[in-house]
């Protein structure tokens, strides 16, 4: 009769890489949760050498920084993986994609850069409202501009919570079908649904046309016209 | 069947950012298989009727989805249960239930298969029928409508579901899917002879299928059935399929991986198919004999290709009781060693309650990981145990027990049923102490007091094809009861009742698994109604409501002279003819009955595959035979790897 056992120590990893990737398509609407579990398996299929967390249920190290919304599109999101052996930046991005599934995609892979999160604080979304009148979409971002605050509420897990929108846009501007916005990446977080809803409180005739589907274009940090990204 | 069918996706897409864990309704999963829908000759929807978290890890359709779509002239899809939050978009916008692969209405394919594991998924049938706007009536179906053809355990008795389904295959599927898939291509490739009567009478005519509306059913002055007659030409009895020979069917070999959260995220290997144990109450393993194994070699095969191709971190060793392959020593052990340094986890199913299996369990958790072990005693005395021939003692169980906690684990889940045949109030309050004993040699065993036992005990449902056949169901009010006897003398328990959990369903869901388990025909109608009043996802406690099944039931029933309590409470005297006498299972109804006389006695029945046979027909009827071990042999080395890295 064997007594309980201590879990195994693992090793540190050797190499740090930071990854960039893309949510496309159908892929959409999987939540973050369903991406951590589809990556960790591609992983496993392309036999990447990932370094182990310790403990009893080891865990590949991987971090995520800021996950977009599920039922958001996204180019821009961004991970840290720690490996058990060096491995070729390249070559971890062409393995990976041939192992994920439809509509995920890793655009770039780079040793990690210190400090990363601290370069993720605004993200750059492209919103489409299908069947929305432009003119309409036009004058409520204009309206919504000329507002010094704007409060909505959202269920959060928490509850209900109400919030000012207002102060986190950098930059809103109506586009063909749709609107784009710049956003701070803060606390309350201001998703593109919350200003959505701010634009369809400040003109009810876009109600009719559901929360819209976004698209985050990019994340880092914002200079003042544009964000820009950190790698 | 019309030849130009496009994708529903597009209409789909602002629907899906409307509703709740919209990735189900996606596809696009790692190894589902999208083909050209407009050149493909036979098509088959697989369809579940069920959330995707509950019906993709679902090992049968796994199996048929990859080989309907091995060969080059044939595709299959998925579709599972809508919940109602996209329902009532999609009936609002006018879109049809549609499958995941190409987003295609199911309506344009030729063949439905619907897998039915429980009965509570018939509700469910008539929901996604409606949504595609395929007739729900069989025979209201026209020649553009695909054939809608039932499987799973509950095609056993699909009578109640009988005005609803085309037909249903009764056993193993890989086969019989396969033959019917080749008899629709020549069907349609030699003009659809006879259209699609013609079509169901060839697979009434060659056994391939039961077609109910082949039979007529007649009933007597008593309100039972007089008689089954089948159409001129059309067998009296439709026998199961078998399918032998295991190692030459090695699938699922690259299941699909959900992107979606699911309910069970593990690799199956099936170790082997069928059961010969005996245990009275249990269908699956009435229904699935003989044992079929598949030997250690084509396991350790599944096991490292099935890996590769999915990436996943468990592998699952299935089968009705996984600790009697004749194996499964060697397999455990071997396969242990060879991941032991991969992150990768063994489990398998063990309900058997001995020694051998903590010796398994302990090869199984090398990494340290000690989570629970679970044993399956289903009846509170020994006595009880006879009765359903679940050949355990409790001293047995009391050494186990004590063996696992002693071995290092520290949490014990006990199974139980309540409402057995000749169940008495003591039968179910003496789990209780029998959990306390597990306690007491538990502490012993562990050196400590931190040690727990759960006991988890649901309503038993009498099934079709089984010796408890002809039994009356426990009422709903005497399970409950006895359950509350059986928690306030944990309660009452001072020394050991707090490291005690009891874990239970109350009997009302049971009560109407019971009407659809032993109904017939008759009882279609009562499954149409409760859809029609909004009756869905009948699986889900949150949806269930047995108060709209209960006026349902007394609405259609009454005016037939039977109720609810007739198809349930009611024990069936032999001479009764049963709804689902005329489909072969292969045991010997003679037999049946000789063993449900033997468990009211108390007289046990061993296993027949050390004991010698004890006739219960299935070999002989069907022409098979049981396939085990041991071969001897080890598991082959693993392939080499290239590294690119």
């Amino acid at each position: 009769m064997s007594p309980r056992r201590q879990p195994e120590q693992q090793a540190p990893p050797v190499q740090k890489l930071a990854l960039r990737y893309a949510k496309r398509g159908r892929a959409r609407f999987a939540s973050h949760r369903d991406f951590g579990r589809a990556f960790e398996r591609a992983l496993r299929r392309a036999e990447v050498p990932m370094a182990f967390s310790s403990g009893f249920h080891p865990h590949p190290r991987i971090s995520y920084l800021n996950a977009s919304p599920t039922g958001a599109a996204t180019e821009a999101e961004y991970m840290v993986v720690g490996l058990a052996t060096e491995v070729d930046p390249a070559w971890l991005r062409d393995t990976l994609n041939s192992a994920l599934p439809d509509g995920l995609e890793i655009m770039a892979v780079v040793d990690a850069p210190s400090g990363l999160a601290e370069r993720l604080k605004a993200a750059h979304w492209q919103v489409s409202l299908a069947g929305a009148d432009p003119s309409e979409v036009a004058a409520a971002v204009q309206e919504l501009l000329a507002q010094s605050t704007h409060l909505v509420s959202r269920q959060t897990k928490a509850g209900m919570r109400e919030f000012d929108v207002r102060p986190a846009i950098h930059s809103l501007v109506a586009v063909a079908d749709g609107f784009e916005v710049m956003s701070a990446i803060g606390e309350p977080l201001v998703r593109p649904e919350d200003v959505v809803v701010a634009l369809q409180d400040v003109r009810p005739g876009l109600a009719g046309n559901g929360p819209g589907l976004a698209n985050r274009l990019a994340q880092g940090t914002w200079d003042g016209e544009r964000v820009q990204p950190p790698f | 069947m019309s030849a130009h069918v496009t994708s529903l996706y597009p209409r789909l897409e602002p629907l899906l950012a409307q509703v709740s864990k919209p990735v189900q309704y996606i596809g696009g999963e790692v190894n589902s298989v999208t083909r050209d829908f407009e050149t493909a000759e036979v098509r088959w929807v697989l369809m579940y009727p069920d959330a995707y978290e509950v019906g993709q890890p679902n090992q049968g359709m796994a199996i048929l989805y990859e080989l309907l779509n091995e060969p080059d002239w044939m595709l299959a899809e998925r579709s599972f249960s809508i919940w109602p939050d996209l329902a009532a978009l999609m009936r609002r916008d006018g879109l049809p239930q549609f499958t995941l692969e190409n987003h295609l209405p199911i309506k344009a394919f030729d063949l439905v298969g619907v897998s039915f594991s429980t009965e509570l998924g018939y509700t469910n049938l008539l929901e996604a029928l409606d949504l595609a706007g395929i007739p729900l009536h069989s025979v209201d179906r026209g020649e553009d409508d695909p054939l809608v053809i039932a499987g799973g355990h509950a095609a056993f008795n699909p009578e109640p579901i009988a005005d609803f389904i085309d037909a249903a295959v009764l056993g193993d599927g890989e086969e019989a899917s396969m033959r019917i898939s080749e008899l629709v291509r020549a069907w349609k490739l030699s003009g659809r002879p006879g259209g699609r009567d013609g079509l169901l009478d060839q697979l009434a005519q060659r056994g391939l299928a039961y077609v109910p509306s082949r039979y007529e059913v007649s009933y007597g002055d008593d309100h039972a059935i007089a008689a089954v007659q089948a159409r001129p030409g059309i067998p009296a009895r439709v026998r199961k399929h078998t399918l032998m020979e295991l190692d030459e069917w090695p699938y699922p070999a690259k299941p699909i991986v959900p992107l979606a959260e699911t309910v069970h995220e593990r690799y199956s290997v099936e170790i082997f198919r069928g059961c010969t144990r005996g245990c009275r109450f249990c269908q699956a393993g009435m229904i699935t004999r003989p044992v079929r194994e598949r030997n250690i070699q084509t396991v350790g095969k599944m096991v490292e290709a099935g890996l590769a191709a999915t990436g996943l971190e468990e592998v699952g060793l299935l089968s009705l009781s996984s600790a009697d392959h004749s194996e499964i020593g060697p397999i455990t052990k071997q396969l242990a060693e060879r991941y032991s340094d991969s992150f990768v986890s063994l489990s398998l199913p063990s309900t058997r309650v001995d020694a051998f299996n903590i010796d398994l369990a302990a090869e199984l958790s090398r990494n340290g990981r000690r989570s629970g072990l679970t044993f399956a005693p289903e009846g509170g005395t020994e006595r009880l145990r006879k009765v359903i021939n679940k050949m355990v003692t409790e001293d047995d169980l009391i050494h186990t027990v004590a063996a696992a906690f002693g071995a290092g684990w520290r949490q014990v889940k006990l199974y139980f049923m309540c409402g057995l045949p000749t169940e008495t109030d003591e039968d179910v309050v003496a789990i209780a102490g029998m959990a306390a004993r597990v306690i007491e040699e538990g502490r012993r065993a562990a050196g400590t007091r931190d040690v727990r036992c759960t006991i988890s005990i649901g309503g038993f449902v009498p099934k079709s094809h089984t010796p408890f056949q002809w039994a009356a169901q426990a009422d709903p009010e005497t399970i409950d009861r006895r359950l509350r006897l059986l928690r306030e003398k944990v309660r009452e328990d001072r020394r050991f009742g707090r490291a005690i959990s009891v874990r239970y369903h109350d009997g009302k869901p049971g009560m109407i698994e019971g009407l659809l388990s032993r109904g017939d025909r008759r009882v279609g109608a009562v499954i149409e109604r409760v859809w029609r009043s909004g009756g869905v996802m009948d699986g889900w406690s949150e949806h269930f409501s047995f108060d709209r099944w209960v006026a349902a039931a007394e609405a259609e029933l009454t005016p037939q002279g039977v109720d609810l309590e007739w198809y349930t409470t009611r024990e069936r005297p032999v001479t009764e003819v049963l709804p689902w006498d005329h489909l072969d299972a292969g045991l010997d109804r003679d037999w049946l009955w000789q063993d449900y006389s033997d468990a009211i006695a108390g007289a046990g029945v061993d296993d027949c595959r050390w004991s010698g046979c004890y006739d219960c027909g299935v070999c002989p009827e069907l022409g098979t035979e049981i396939q085990i071990g041991p071969t001897g042999r080890s598991l082959l080395p693993l392939k080499v790897v290239q590294h690119s890295a």
